[in-house]
């Protein structure tokens, strides 16, 4: 069995051979209910104890940078979404943005707004996907339904504004391609108003219950140098005690005009990386009202050629999404097609902090603390 | 108060079993040879017994979704049978039952066969000595009590039986759990029984119904053990919880964790075997707290003109005895959808550092106040 598992090891990979017979191999996926997806993570234990673990990602490979290099700028858009299937809209606006930042064109400050209210009610989505499935990790059932009933609504407004559920394509470089329709904005703030309401009863069904928190705190620490060594960004970097938050530091679109907070924890637990998640909903919420109340009329679209032909140069331009830091790296040479495009993931770069976190956990605590991670496989494995 | 109780216990156990004695007469007068109408007899009520427990889990599966279902702001099954999906478990019955039935080429083989009937057996014993209604019992042990403590943590062998033989190490990790789990939690549930026996004075079940029969102005039932061993009550009922491996103690199945546990290689009968025992569980767990201390099948009895008054009594007991079993059910159910599953080590802290202390100071004050009952009031 140990001789199974080091052949299976990739090469310039050891695991510290163990001194005691105890100690075995378990492969937790990627067949495995909590692995959100495809991941598989091979586990050393000693009982019930974690010796060591490895992440092995690449079995949703499908090529996505090396697709991006054969299409022209406009038909990457579709495959952006598929990156991080719960926070489309995300992905849409960071690759947008780095092609508007290569030709140097600005969208109208409509389209500005209603990137933000998408993006955010995005964000607030894909935190509920987290939370619901962060129950069943940790095995309360019921806050999954819960979660998923508001997530249907957000999914219905997204459904009103661009025909689509889950695979938007709803950003066009330059700007948007259509404008809200009229029951929009009445459907919005209906949304928020029950949306508030509903935070409560999370609380009581999750953040409230003692073992709940039993389970979370203390659990899958990772320190503020961790954190940052290991490049972390979005909610893992924000649950060690890091305020950093793309919108307030290094403000893209109109972000400087929201009023927000951006919540932090201090020890770097399950719990912490839980309750920034569970605040920033609360933040969300508020810059959609903000940018619902602000949102000016006018032009949607900027003047962009149909071909789209950036100069040759090349740009990183990175966006907030709920994940962390998503940026979008394109180099032109000037042709209708990207000479190299490649995408800086949030999930994959705090997934490597995930052997750090594990270090002296439980079995069970693995799937806490990999679920606090809020990983996506489409994203890490490209 | 009620000194009498103590000692009537040895008297009870002589008249144990009326229905199934009466039932083995019967066939005895009929013409069968002794033995025979004793086989015969107790084949008959293993058949009630099963056929009981068969449609019972087939009810709490099916009641489960719906509870489940509600409170998660979802309707369940709604299809299969028509009204309300009420057929949607007989139906799951016979999918499982049409299985191909699969054994793991490296498990072992006859073990692998035999953890389930082990689990189903256990949970079919302790059926013995429940108590359903005035003289409806299989056996009126007079070491009731200790009979099922004794048989019911038998469960474990079985599902040790399952984790090993499968040869897969999420199924021996969570029998390795199941182990560690059962022995925190018998231990604080023996002790927490053990104030009631003391009271009563007898570990008969029936003495035990006994002793709670009388009511208070007529109709409060306060001479329920519930109110005096309040205490026991809730740790027996935690501790029952750990028992049938539901949450937040199903840490052996653990589904987001171990995939399934200790049944993560069975399918087909021998899975709605472990199912079907794990309801069966349920409910003996239930209806074990009911008569030890809610009463078992004591309630307000409406005389029927049409029935005679013995079998008029007899199923007003079984219908008070499986409405307080099922409301005891109905709260195992909303604990599981509403509660988040604990960790192993702090399944071990909750059992032997809170739920056992809790047990043995109730245990001591119980036998306080029985002393200084004695001394106040004579003997």
């Amino acid at each position: 069995m140990d001789a199974q598992a080091a052949t299976a090891l990739p090469q310039g990979i050891e695991f510290e051979r163990g001194e005691t017979a105890e100690e075995m191999y378990v492969n937790m996926g990627p067949q495995h209910p909590s692995t959100h997806g495809v991941l598989r993570l091979l586990l050393k234990l000693d009982g019930e104890l974690i010796k060591d673990c490895i992440p092995y990602i690449g079995y949703l490979h499908r090529c996505h940078e090396k697709i991006g290099e054969n299409r022209n700028y406009i038909q990457i858009i579709p495959y952006t979404d598929r990156l991080d299937y719960l926070a489309s809209m995300y992905n849409n606006w960071s690759y947008v943005k780095a092609v508007e930042a290569l030709m140097g064109v600005k969208p109208p400050e409509r389209a500005e707004y209603m990137r933000v209210i998408l993006g955010e009610l995005q964000r607030i989505a894909s935190h509920l996907i987290w939370m619901g499935t962060f129950g069943l990790d940790i095995g309360n059932f019921t806050i999954f339904m819960y979660c998923f009933r508001e997530r249907e609504m957000i999914l219905d407004l997204f459904e009103s504004v661009s025909g689509q559920r889950l695979n938007y394509a709803f950003f066009r470089i330059g700007g948007m391609p259509m404008d809200f329709p009229e029951t929009f904005y009445n459907d919005a703030d209906g949304f928020l108003e029950w949306f508030k309401g509903r935070l409560p009863e999370y609380d009581r069904v999750m953040t409230d219950n003692i073992i709940f928190q039993r389970r979370v705190q203390g659990v899958g620490i990772l320190s503020e140098e961790d954190a940052v060594g290991y490049a972390c960004s979005g909610p893992v970097l924000r649950g060690s005690g890091i305020r950093w938050d793309l919108r307030k530091n290094d403000p893209y679109g109109i972000y400087d005009r929201f009023e927000f907070d951006v919540p932090a924890g201090d020890r770097g637990d399950v719990w912490d990386r839980y309750m920034v998640r569970r605040l920033e909903m609360e933040e969300s919420a508020r810059i959609v009202e903000q940018a619902l109340a602000q949102i000016p009329p006018g032009e949607i679209m900027a003047k962009v050629p149909k071909t789209i032909k950036p100069p040759a140069g090349q740009v990183y331009s990175r966006v907030e999404s709920p994940r962390g830091e998503l940026g979008h790296f394109i180099i032109s040479d000037g042709t209708p097609n990207p000479y190299r495009y490649r995408v800086r993931s949030p999930a994959y770069v705090n997934l490597s902090a995930l052997p750090a976190m594990l270090k002296g956990c439980l079995v069970a605590d693995a799937v806490a603390v990999l679920g606090s991670i809020d990983i996506v496989l489409g994203e890490i494995d490209r | 108060m009620r000194r009498g109780a103590t000692r009537h216990s040895l008297l009870v156990a002589g008249k144990s079993g009326r229905t199934v004695d009466e039932l083995i007469q019967l066939l005895a007068g009929m013409g069968l040879p002794g033995l025979l109408a004793q086989a015969a007899g107790m084949l008959a009520v293993c058949a009630i017994i099963i056929g009981y427990i068969a449609v019972a889990s087939m009810f709490m599966i099916w009641w489960e979704r719906k509870i489940s279902a509600h409170i998660q702001v979802r309707l369940g099954p709604m299809r299969v049978g028509g009204w309300h999906g009420w057929a949607q478990s007989i139906a799951d019955g016979v999918k499982l039952l049409l299985k191909e039935d699969i054994v793991p080429t490296a498990a072992d083989k006859l073990v692998f066969a035999l953890a389930p009937i082990v689990v189903f057996a256990t949970a079919l014993a302790t059926y013995v000595i429940i108590p359903f209604g005035p003289g409806l019992w299989t056996k009126n042990l007079n070491i009731g009590v200790l009979y099922y403590i004794s048989i019911s943590s038998l469960t474990v062998v079985g599902i040790i039986m399952a984790g090993w033989s499968s040869n897969n190490k999420y199924s021996v990790l969570g029998a390795m759990r199941s182990a560690a789990q059962a022995i925190s939690y018998e231990v604080p549930l023996v002790v927490s029984v053990l104030g009631v026996i003391m009271v009563v004075g007898s570990l008969n079940m029936e003495a035990i119904v006994e002793y709670q029969s009388s009511r208070m102005w007529g109709f409060f039932p306060g001479h329920w053990l519930v109110w005096g061993q309040l205490v026991g009550f809730l740790v027996y009922f935690t501790a029952a919880l750990a028992e049938c491996n539901r949450l937040p103690f199903d840490i052996p199945e653990a589904e987001s964790e171990l995939v399934a546990g200790f049944h993560v290689e069975y399918s087909g009968i021998r899975f709605a075997m472990f199912f079907l025992a794990e309801y069966a569980n349920m409910f003996v767990v239930s209806a074990i707290a009911v008569t030890m201390f809610l009463g078992g099948w004591k309630g307000p009895v409406l005389t029927l003109g049409f029935l005679s008054p013995g079998l008029a009594a007899k199923l007003w007991g079984l219908f008070w005895f499986l409405t307080k079993a099922y409301f005891l059910i109905f709260v195992m159910m909303w604990l599981r959808w509403t509660l988040a599953r604990l960790r192993v080590d702090q399944l071990m802290h909750l059992g032997w550092k809170v739920l056992l202390p809790i047990a043995f100071l109730n245990l001591g004050f119980t036998g306080l106040f029985l002393i200084l009952k004695d001394v106040w009031w004579g003997s």
